[in-house]
């Protein structure tokens, strides 16, 4: 049996494919390093990841130039056939810009840039994302970021992931990660790639991976 | 003839920079007076900051070489072996003058520039760090530089995508003026794949890469970096380069595709000087000519002269030696990129600079002559005083010891600098094992089960009283925090931050300095393979202090084994390992620079990092922290905070209490260990170390009995005083 395939996007300025990518392994998926110029996904995808960093050095508002490259036409599409979509910090920003997820990530409170570990309680236990995890259990995943304040109606959504205790950065409702209400896009703020390792400090964000192929 | 005049109506030389006595040995060695261009070039590569004509006769006296140094000073950046045919890369770099005129863009371009020497060995970047000095907040100058300054690091490095794992930040008023930028990076590359700046080739095509060349930064080596600051500083903002991360990220991965293709035959970043700098060191690295077709440069604007795109420091550019036959291969891969990958030129046999403009030749000139005939200078050595020690009497005993204490934890040069590193990605590339706030950042080396520990340190104050001893100081500080990880210190980097050489004793401190940091160095057993040198860091207010920013790397053999300085268990016992005993001289306690700093003894050092790496490798200790500024009371307290649980202990009965607490000196590290792993420990120390068991891991609180009388601060209490320290002096105004 061949191992699913994921699709890890890569534009100009994206930073963290190959943590995403060994995170994509580790959840026992093949990655395929996707360029943002490609008008259709590698045959037989799966699933899509984009993953964080500065695309397009944030020129104009992030997200907003990598949301209308031609390889996101492709993304809408396997979306809109129910495939699914982790965009994770720059890649939520391009889920936002693109349509695919409500809202938009706004600059932080404290206009300067964060990078912190946080604990993330489950709001939603009812979507695929968090593993099975009851609502109320937290994820210890890092986040890092200076437009991570998530801004819209949080009913056009599900809520997935929430800041617990102090808002670090402003987001209606301590929001870091939501999904559409089909379920089957996924976008947040934290970095689950940084939390795959126990010598790193956590093995949390392995669930959202392992949720790409579930 | 005689020499071309400039605008202001003095000789053009003197307005470069260059003395009269420089300019008739220019006139001299060419046999002729030199074209606008040439003389352009000339004031660039003599400049202090190019030439290090004060420094470099001195620099002689470090240790250079070792089993594991693959690559020396000389090179863009030094690498050394660190197992499975890797090597790890580094240097330290300053970006001081910049950053004092324009803090934001100045510490963003010194980011830029440190990462490109790493990119030009051939080396991915797996880390940065930076040592930053300024003056004290209550300053609103020094407030404004502090705050654009660790923003302007943030928003380069994160946008690049290295993460941030350490450095230091200190304040103090000499910093007022002339505040201290210097950034550090760290890369890792396979031994074959090593790049070197050697031109090489005859007919090989001379490739520039990257960005557009503009006017900016024009003389930053000279007008800024080599001159004294003074009032007009705001006038020096043109010379000031722009920094773009977005475009050197695509460098970074487009320069490391090329290396991966095998398509270079040398590479050499853009920096100080431009491309004068990077053309003329490759040229005489390689022994060989380079022709410059200046008209193929592109340029950002119009109208400049040749002399301007000869010494642009436009940013993000590399230069690049291809063979012929690969250039369309080249200049394909730069377009998948989104960059320009530019023919301008080729290498000949002449050992010549020549460049053309509009067809004809404006420069002509031996390389050797820009890098190597530089005319050098011997500093004075005139030695300043010796200091008297403090008398103990005559320092007041506190009234309240735990107040003293808190008051301490909260002095910003001691106090948590979480409100900086949290400005910067410690995390991108998933490698980062330990975190800034520890006493070294410690990254996994991609791919393996090793990692490696890194730290910039210095002793300032130290090295201003006594600067044989404050540069060995800053040596062994560097070294403790990197074995406090659990590493193996294995080589380091250094840059010299100093007032004007010429004036008072600050030829005599950095020549004594450099002879300390020398003479720790050897007692390590780690090279120097990398630094740099920065001279004329004063005002009319006054010079800084003799600031040796020393960078050590260390190498753990396995990454599972690295220690953190949190406190472990309830019930752990609680330790402090090695030597040297507790003074108020120069220490923080004291509050100011006076008296006599210990003389460290490396020898001891050396024996306490051996028997650190063992422990850790056995697996027996459960935290480890270098005792530094504030002495063993901060020390505790930190270990405490940081594994949220507390402590009581008993140091030092029989001396007053707050020498014993906050006393400075000697080479000593705050552990904790299961209690039944004592006896190990000290079976390993042997009788070279001195292991002594101080107290237990537990509690909320944490409790000091020393000289009689107990002080005791609670988790809570500390962690409030120390956090917030830096956030409220920068909030209450």
């Amino acid at each position: 049996m061949s191992t699913a395939r994921v699709a890890v996007l890569r534009f100009p300025g994206t930073l963290d494919h190959e943590s995403a990518a060994r995170a994509v392994e580790g959840a026992g998926a093949e990655p395929v390093f996707t360029h943002h110029e490609d008008t259709a996904l590698p045959a037989g995808t799966v699933a899509v990841v984009i993953p964080g960093g500065f695309s397009y050095g944030d020129h104009l508002r992030p997200g907003a130039l990598a949301s209308r490259t031609p390889i996101m036409g492709a993304v809408k599409a396997h979306a809109a056939d129910g495939g699914k979509v982790l965009g994770i910090c720059n890649g939520f920003q391009i889920l936002c810009e693109s349509g695919l997820l409500p809202g938009v990530l706004r600059p932080n409170a404290s206009l300067s840039f964060i990078c912190r570990q946080a604990d993330l309680e489950v709001a939603d236990a009812g979507t695929s994302w968090t593993g099975g995890r009851a609502e109320g259990e937290t994820l210890s995943i890092p986040f890092k970021h200076h437009d991570g304040a998530w801004f819209g109606d949080p009913g056009s959504t599900r809520v997935v992931l929430r800041y617990r205790g102090e808002n670090p950065n402003g987001s209606i409702d301590k929001i870091a990660g939501i999904s559409n209400l089909a379920g089957n896009v996924m976008g947040l703020m934290p970095h689950p790639e940084e939390a795959q390792d126990p010598l790193l400090g956590s093995v949390d964000g392995r669930v959202l991976f392992a949720a790409l192929i579930a | 003839m005689s020499p071309t005049m400039g605008e202001s109506g003095r000789p053009l030389y003197e307005e470069l920079g260059l003395l009269a006595a420089e300019y008739d040995r220019v006139v001299e060695l060419m046999g002729r007076e030199p074209t606008d261009p040439e003389l352009v070039m000339f004031s660039l590569m003599w400049s202090e900051h190019c030439s290090y004509k004060h420094s470099k006769p001195l620099l002689k006296g470090f240790p250079t070489t070792g089993p594991r140094v693959v690559m020396g000073p000389g090179e863009n950046a030094g690498a050394v072996d660190v197992g499975d045919g890797l090597a790890i890369v580094f240097k330290v770099e300053s970006h001081n003058h910049p950053s004092a005129v324009e803090p934001f863009e100045g510490a963003a371009t010194g980011v830029g520039g440190i990462v490109r020497d790493i990119i030009a060995v051939g080396a991915k970047p797996i880390a940065l760090l930076d040592s930053l000095r300024f003056g004290t907040l209550d300053s609103q100058r020094s407030r404004f530089l502090f705050r654009r300054a660790v923003e302007g690091i943030g928003h380069y490095g994160n946008c690049i995508g290295i993460p941030n794992v350490g450095g230091e930040v200190q304040f103090d008023e000499r910093y007022e003026d002339s505040c201290l930028v210097n950034a550090m990076c760290v890369g890792v590359v396979p031994h074959d794949k090593i790049l070197s700046c050697a031109a090489r080739g005859l007919g090989n095509r001379l490739v520039l890469i990257g960005n557009r060349t503009g006017r900016d930064g024009i003389g930053g080596a000279s007008v800024l970096a080599s001159a004294e600051l003074g009032d007009d500083d705001a006038d020096k903002r043109p010379s000031v380069q722009v920094g773009d991360p977005f475009t050197e990220r695509k460098l970074m991965d487009l320069c490391q595709a090329l290396n991966d293709a095998n398509l270079l035959v040398a590479l050499q970043d853009l920096g100080a000087a431009g491309l004068t700098s990077a053309a003329s060191e490759m040229a005489s690295r390689g022994g060989v000519g380079l022709a410059i077709d200046l008209d193929r440069v592109p340029l950002r604007e119009q109208g400049m002269a040749p002399g301007e795109v000869l010494v642009s420091e436009s940013q993000e550019r590399m230069l690049a030696i291809v063979e012929p036959a690969k250039m369309d291969a080249v200049v394909e891969m730069a377009r998948r990129h989104e960059l320009d990958a530019t023919d301008i030129g080729e290498v000949t046999d002449t050992g010549e600079l020549e460049a053309l403009w509009r067809g004809e030749e404006v420069v002509r000139i031996p390389s050797l002559y820009l890098t190597d005939d530089v005319p050098f200078y011997e500093v004075p050595r005139d030695a300043a005083p010796a200091e008297q020690p403090i008398d103990l009497a005559d320092v007041p005993e506190p009234a309240d010891l735990a107040a003293t204490w808190r008051e301490l934890m909260g002095d910003p040069n001691i106090a948590s600098k979480r409100w900086v590193f949290e400005q910067y990605d410690q995390l991108v590339g998933a490698n980062t094992m330990r975190r800034p706030g520890g006493d070294a950042g410690v990254v996994r080396i991609p791919g393996t089960t090793r990692a490696i520990a890194v730290t910039l340190d210095c002793a300032e104050w130290h090295t201003e009283l006594d600067p044989y001893a404050g540069g060995m100081a800053s040596v062994l500080e560097a070294a403790r925090n990197v074995a406090c990880t659990g590493a193996v210190p294995i080589a380091a980097t250094d840059c010299l931050n100093y007032p004007n050489p010429d004036k008072g004793s600050t030829g005599w401190r950095l020549a004594e300095s450099i002879r300390g940091m020398a003479d720790a160095l050897t007692a390590i057993d780690a090279p120097i393979v990398s630094g740099n040198v920065s001279l004329y860091n004063e005002s009319p207010r006054g010079p800084i202090y003799p600031t040796p920013v020393v960078g050590v790397v260390g190498l753990l053999d396995d990454a599972s084994t690295s220690m953190g300085i949190a406190f472990g268990d309830e019930g752990d016992a609680v330790l402090i390992i090695g030597y040297g005993d507790a003074r108020v001289d120069a220490s923080r306690y004291l509050g100011r620079c006076a008296g006599c700093p210990p003389t460290p003894d490396p020898a001891a050092d050396a024996a306490l990092l051996r028997l650190l790496a063992k422990c850790a490798a056995a697996r027996l200790l459960t935290s480890a922290h270098d005792v530094s500024e504030g002495g063993v009371a901060v020390a505790i307290a930190e270990s405490a905070m940081a594994g949220c649980i507390g402590a009581e202990v008993a140091i030092d009965a029989g001396r007053r209490a707050d020498e014993a607490m906050f006393g400075e000196g000697g080479g000593r590290v705050v552990a904790s260990c299961d209690p039944a792993d004592v006896d190990a420990i000290a079976a390993h120390a042997g009788d070279g170390v001195a292991v002594t068991v101080i107290g237990t891991v537990g509690g909320d609180d944490v409790a000091i009995d020393a000289g009689g009388s107990t002080a005791r601060l609670s988790l809570r209490d500390l962690a409030a005083v120390w956090e917030g320290s830096i956030p409220a002096a920068l909030e209450a105004r």
